[in-house]
C-alpha cells in the first residue's frame, strides 16, 4: 500500500465541512418538515370545520363593543384591533415613563445615606419583586380600585381637578381649540429644553451657575401662560352631574389599576437595576466630586447618575420590553388591550389561528421597534 | 444610640424632614396594614378554604400520594444537601465557616418559608398537615444526616436516584389523579417544577445552537429565541388552549395542564437559551483552544470544558429565572382556566357563604404571601450562592 500524501482530500463522506453542511441541512429539512406537518394541520382541521383560513375576517364586523370607546359592533374586526393596539401602547407608554422616574427615585433611595429611606425602599424592592404580576394586577383591580375607591354617588373630589370613583379618575382634559393650546405646550417644552441648552454652554464658558433647570422651567411655565392667555386653554374641567360625569377625560378603573401594577412592579425592578449601575461607578468618582465640594445632589446629577445610567441603559431596556409584553396582563382584568381584544374577537366567531398568529407579529413588531430605541439611546450615549 | 440617630436620621435638615415625612408615611402604612391583618380582615373564608388554596380539587382519599411524594423528595433533597455540605467542607478549611450556630443561620435564611408554613398549619384543622410536615422534616433530617456519610464518588448514583425518585414521585402524582382535578399551590409548585427539569437542557441546545459555527443552525436557533421572547407569554398560553386543537390531530391534543406544561418549556427554554449564552461567552476562548490542543473532539471540549464553567458561572442568573417561572406558573391559570393559587381568590369569593363581603383583600393577601416566602427565599439562597460562587470576580 502506498503511503498516503499529505495533502489528500479525504472521501466527501468524510470531509467535515461537507458532514457540517449535511447534518444542518437534514436539521433544517425535519424543522421544515415539521412546520409543513402543523401548516397542513391547520389547513385540514380548519377545512372539516368550516373555518376560514385568511386574514378576510379582518374587514367582518367585529360584533363585540369595547367599554369607554364609541367603537360599533358593525365596525370591522380590523379596527377593534387597532384599538386594541392603540390601548397596549396607551398603557406601555406611561408605564414606561412613571416606572423609570419611580425606579430612579427608588433606586437612588436604596443607596441613601438615611437609614429609614433605604430600608423602606429595601423593603418595597424585596416585596414587589417577590410576588406575581398577575398577582398585582387582580389586587390593584378587585381590593384597591374597585373596593376601596368610592361609589360614583360620593366621588372624592379636589376641586373640580380630579375627581376619582370606582368608575375611574377624571382629570381636565383639551377639547375644540385645546388642539391649538397643546401645540403651544409642545413649543413652550420645547422652548425650554433650548433655554436649558444654552445655559449650560454660557456656565461652561464664563463658570456662572448655570441653573438651568430653573431657567427651563420657567420659561416654559411663562410660555405657557401666554399662550393660555392668546388662544385659550381649551380645557374642560369634569363635574359631577347625579350620577353622571360630565367632561375631562376618564381614565377607566381597569386600566388605572393595569398602569398602577405595571408601574410598581417594573419600577421594582429598575430600581435593582439602578442600584447595581451606581455601585458600579467606581469610588474614586465619589470622592473626587466631594473633593470638588459638591453636594451630594450635584455629586449625583453631574457626576454619579450620567455614568451609571450609562450601564443601566441596556437592563433597562429590557425592562421596557417586559413592561410592553406584561400589559398583556390587562387580559385577566377585562381590559381591552390587544390580547383581550384579540380573544374576545375570537369568542366572536373571528378563526382562532390567523387572530393569535397576527396578535403576536404585533407584539413582535412592538417589541422590534421598543429595542430599536433602546439601541439607538445606548449607541448615543457610549463614550466613544 | 444617639449618635447612630443622628449620623443615620438627622445628618442634615433636608435628611430630618425626608426621615420625618417618610417615617410618618410609613407608621401610617404600617397601622393600616397592621389594622387590616389583625383587627378588620375577616379571616375565615381563608381558613375554610385552605384545602382549595393548596390542593385544589385535589379528591381526599388520594391525598396520601401527594404526602408520599413530598416526603420522598424531602428525603432526596436532604440526601443532596448533606452530600454537598461535606463536600464543601472539604474544599473550605474548617476555620472558614461562618461561626454562627447551624439553627440560627437555618432560621435566618429561610424565617420567610417557616413562618408561612406555621401560618398554614396553624390554619389547618385536622392533623394530617401537621403530620406531613414533621414527616417531611424528619425525611430531610435522615437524608442531611446520612448523605456526608455516602462514598465520597457517589455522585452521578446520587443524581440517578434523585431523578429515579422525581419521576417516581411525578408518576406517583399523575397516576392517580386526573389533571383535572388538579389545582391550588400543588399545581403552581408541580409546573414549575416539570418546567424547570424540562426547560434546562432545551435551552442549553438552544445556546449552543446559537454560539455554534453552522450558519443554518445559528439563525435557527436565533429565531426560535427572538421569537419567544419577543411575544408576552400570555399570549401564547390562549393560544395554545384555544388553538392547539388546530395544529395537531384533534385526538391527539392533550390536557390543559400538559399544554400549560409545553407552552411554560418552550417559551421559558428562550430565555434559559439567552443566560446559558452569556455563561459560554464568559469562559476565555484560551479554554477552547487548550481543549483543542489537546486533541479533544469539538464535543468534548464543548461537553468537558466549556459548558463546566460556562454553567457555573450563570446559577445565580438560572435561578432568578426559575423564580420567575414559578410565578409565571400564575398565568397558566387566569389564561386556560385552571384552578391554579391566584385563582383561589376568586374562586372562594364567589362561594354561596361568602359571596358579596368584599373578601378579595383577604384572599389575595394570603396567596400573596405564599407565593413572596417561596420566591424570597430562593432570591436570597440565590444571592448567597452568588457571593460564594464569586460570579464577576475573576
Amino acid at each position: 500500500m502506498a503511503p498516503r500524501e499529505l495533502d489528500d482530500k479525504p472521501p466527501f463522506w468524510r470531509d467535515v465541512k461537507v458532514l457540517a453542511w449535511v447534518f444542518q441541512l437534514v436539521i433544517l429539512a425535519l424543522v421544515l418538515a415539521f412546520l409543513a406537518y402543523l401548516a397542513n394541520n391547520v389547513r385540514v382541521n380548519s377545512a372539516d370545520l368550516g373555518i376560514p383560513v385568511g386574514f378576510e375576517f379582518l374587514d367582518q364586523p367585529s360584533s363585540f363593543t369595547i367599554p369607554g370607546n364609541d367603537l360599533r359592533e358593525s365596525q370591522p374586526v380590523r379596527d377593534a384591533l387597532v384599538e386594541g393596539a392603540l390601548n397596549t401602547l396607551r398603557v406601555s407608554i406611561v408605564g414606561i415613563v412613571l416606572a423609570t422616574v419611580l425606579g430612579i427615585l427608588i433606586g437612588i433611595g436604596r443607596l441613601s445615606g438615611n437609614w429609614l429611606l433605604s430600608q423602606i425602599t429595601r423593603v418595597y424592592v424585596e416585596v414587589v419583586r417577590n410576588v406575581p404580576l398577575l398577582g398585582l394586577v387582580i389586587f390593584a383591580y378587585l381590593a384597591l380600585v374597585l373596593a376601596a375607591m368610592p361609589r360614583i354617588e360620593d366621588a372624592w373630589q379636589l376641586d373640580s381637578l380630579v375627581t376619582v370613583s370606582n368608575r375611574g379618575l377624571v382629570v381636565p382634559w383639551l377639547t375644540g381649540p385645546g388642539l391649538a393650546f397643546l401645540g403651544v405646550v409642545v413649543l413652550a417644552f420645547v422652548v425650554g429644553v433650548l433655554v436649558a441648552g444654552w445655559r449650560q454652554r454660557v456656565a461652561a464658558r464664563t463658570g456662572q451657575p448655570p441653573r438651568d433647570l430653573l431657567w427651563a422651567v420657567a420659561s416654559f411655565v411663562v410660555l405657557v401662560l401666554v399662550g393660555a392667555a392668546l388662544v385659550g386653554n381649551g380645557l374642560s374641567f369634569p363635574s359631577l352631574e347625579g350620577d353622571q360625569i360630565e367632561g375631562g377625560i376618564i381614565m377607566q378603573p381597569e386600566y388605572f389599576a393595569l398602569l398602577l401594577a405595571l408601574v410598581i412592579y417594573t419600577a421594582s425592578h429598575i430600581a435593582e437595576i439602578v442600584r447595581g449601575s451606581i455601585q458600579a461607578v467606581p469610588r474614586g468618582q465619589f470622592e473626587a466630586s466631594s473633593a470638588l465640594a459638591f453636594s451630594g445632589a450635584q455629586r449625583m446629577r453631574y457626576i454619579i447618575l450620567p455614568q451609571a445610567l450609562r450601564i443601566a441603559v441596556p437592563p433597562i431596556g429590557n425592562q421596557y420590553l417586559n413592561l410592553m409584553k406584561n400589559s398583556s396582563l390587562g387580559f385577566a382584568i377585562s381590559f381591552f388591550e390587544l390580547t383581550k381584544v384579540a380573544s374576545t374577537s375570537i369568542g366572536n366567531r373571528s378563526p382562532a389561528v390567523p387572530t393569535y398568529l397576527l396578535l403576536m407579529a404585533i407584539y413582535l413588531v412592538f417589541s422590534l421597534i421598543i429595542s430599536a430605541l433602546v439601541n439607538t439611546v445606548n449607541r448615543r450615549m457610549q463614550v466613544e | 444610640m444617639v449618635t447612630w440617630l443622628r449620623k443615620n436620621l438627622f445628618r442634615s435638615v433636608g435628611d430630618s424632614i425626608t426621615t420625618i415625612v417618610i417615617g410618618s408615611l410609613a407608621i401610617w402604612v404600617l397601622y393600616r396594614f397592621l389594622r387590616f391583618v389583625f383587627v378588620t380582615g375577616r379571616w375565615e373564608i381563608v381558613r375554610t378554604n385552605l384545602s382549595l388554596f393548596i390542593t385544589g380539587s385535589w379528591p381526599e382519599d388520594e391525598l396520601w400520594r401527594v404526602v408520599v411524594a413530598i416526603v420522598a423528595v424531602s428525603f432526596m433533597a436532604g440526601l443532596i444537601a448533606g452530600f454537598i455540605a461535606r463536600q464543601r467542607r472539604e474544599e473550605v478549611p474548617d476555620d472558614a465557616e461562618p461561626g454562627r450556630p447551624w439553627l440560627l443561620d437555618i432560621l435566618s435564611r429561610t424565617w420567610p418559608l417557616l413562618l408561612t408554613v406555621l401560618l398554614l398549619l396553624s390554619l389547618a384543622q385536622t392533623v394530617g398537615p401537621w403530620l406531613l410536615a414533621v414527616g417531611s422534616l424528619a425525611a430531610f433530617a435522615a437524608g442531611r444526616f446520612i448523605g456526608p456519610l455516602l462514598p465520597r464518588r457517589s455522585g452521578a448514583a446520587l443524581v440517578v436516584a434523585a431523578l429515579v425518585v422525581g419521576l417516581s414521585a411525578v408518576w406517583l402524582l399523575v397516576a392517580g389523579v386526573e389533571f383535572d382535578s388538579w389545582g391550588g399551590l400543588l399545581l403552581n409548585l408541580f409546573l414549575a417544577a416539570i418546567s424547570i427539569a424540562l426547560c434546562f437542557p432545551l435551552g442549553v441546545l438552544l445556546a449552543l445552537g446559537r454560539r455554534s459555527q453552522f450558519p443554518i443552525l445559528r439563525t435557527m436557533s436565533t429565531s426560535y429565541i427572538e421569537l419567544f421572547r419577543g411575544v408576552p407569554l400570555i399570549a401564547l398560553l390562549l393560544m395554545a388552549n384555544v388553538a392547539l386543537g388546530f395544529f395537531i390531530p384533534t385526538d391527539l391534543a392533550p390536557g390543559k395542564v400538559v399544554r400549560a406544561i409545553v407552552i411554560l418549556v418552550l417559551f421559558t427554554s428562550a430565555y434559559v437559551a439567552e443566560i446559558v449564552r452569556g455563561g459560554l461567552q464568559s469562559v476565555p476562548i484560551g479554554q477552547i483552544e487548550a481543549g483543542r490542543a489537546l486533541g479533544l473532539s469539538p464535543v468534548s471540549v464543548t461537553r468537558l470544558i466549556v459548558l463546566p464553567q460556562a454553567l457555573r458561572n450563570v446559577i445565580p442568573a438560572l435561578v432568578g429565572q426559575f423564580i420567575s417561572l414559578f410565578k409565571d406558573t400564575t398565568l397558566a391559570g387566569a389564561a386556560m382556566g385552571l384552578t391554579d393559587l391566584l385563582a383561589g381568590p376568586q374562586a372562594s369569593t364567589a362561594q354561596p357563604a361568602f359571596r358579596g363581603q368584599g373578601l378579595i383583600a383577604e384572599t389575595l393577601v394570603f396567596v400573596l404571601l405564599i407565593f413572596w416566602a417561596g420566591s424570597y427565599t430562593m432570591s436570597n439562597e440565590s444571592q448567597r450562592l452568588e457571593a460564594r460562587l464569586g460570579v464577576g470576580e475573576r
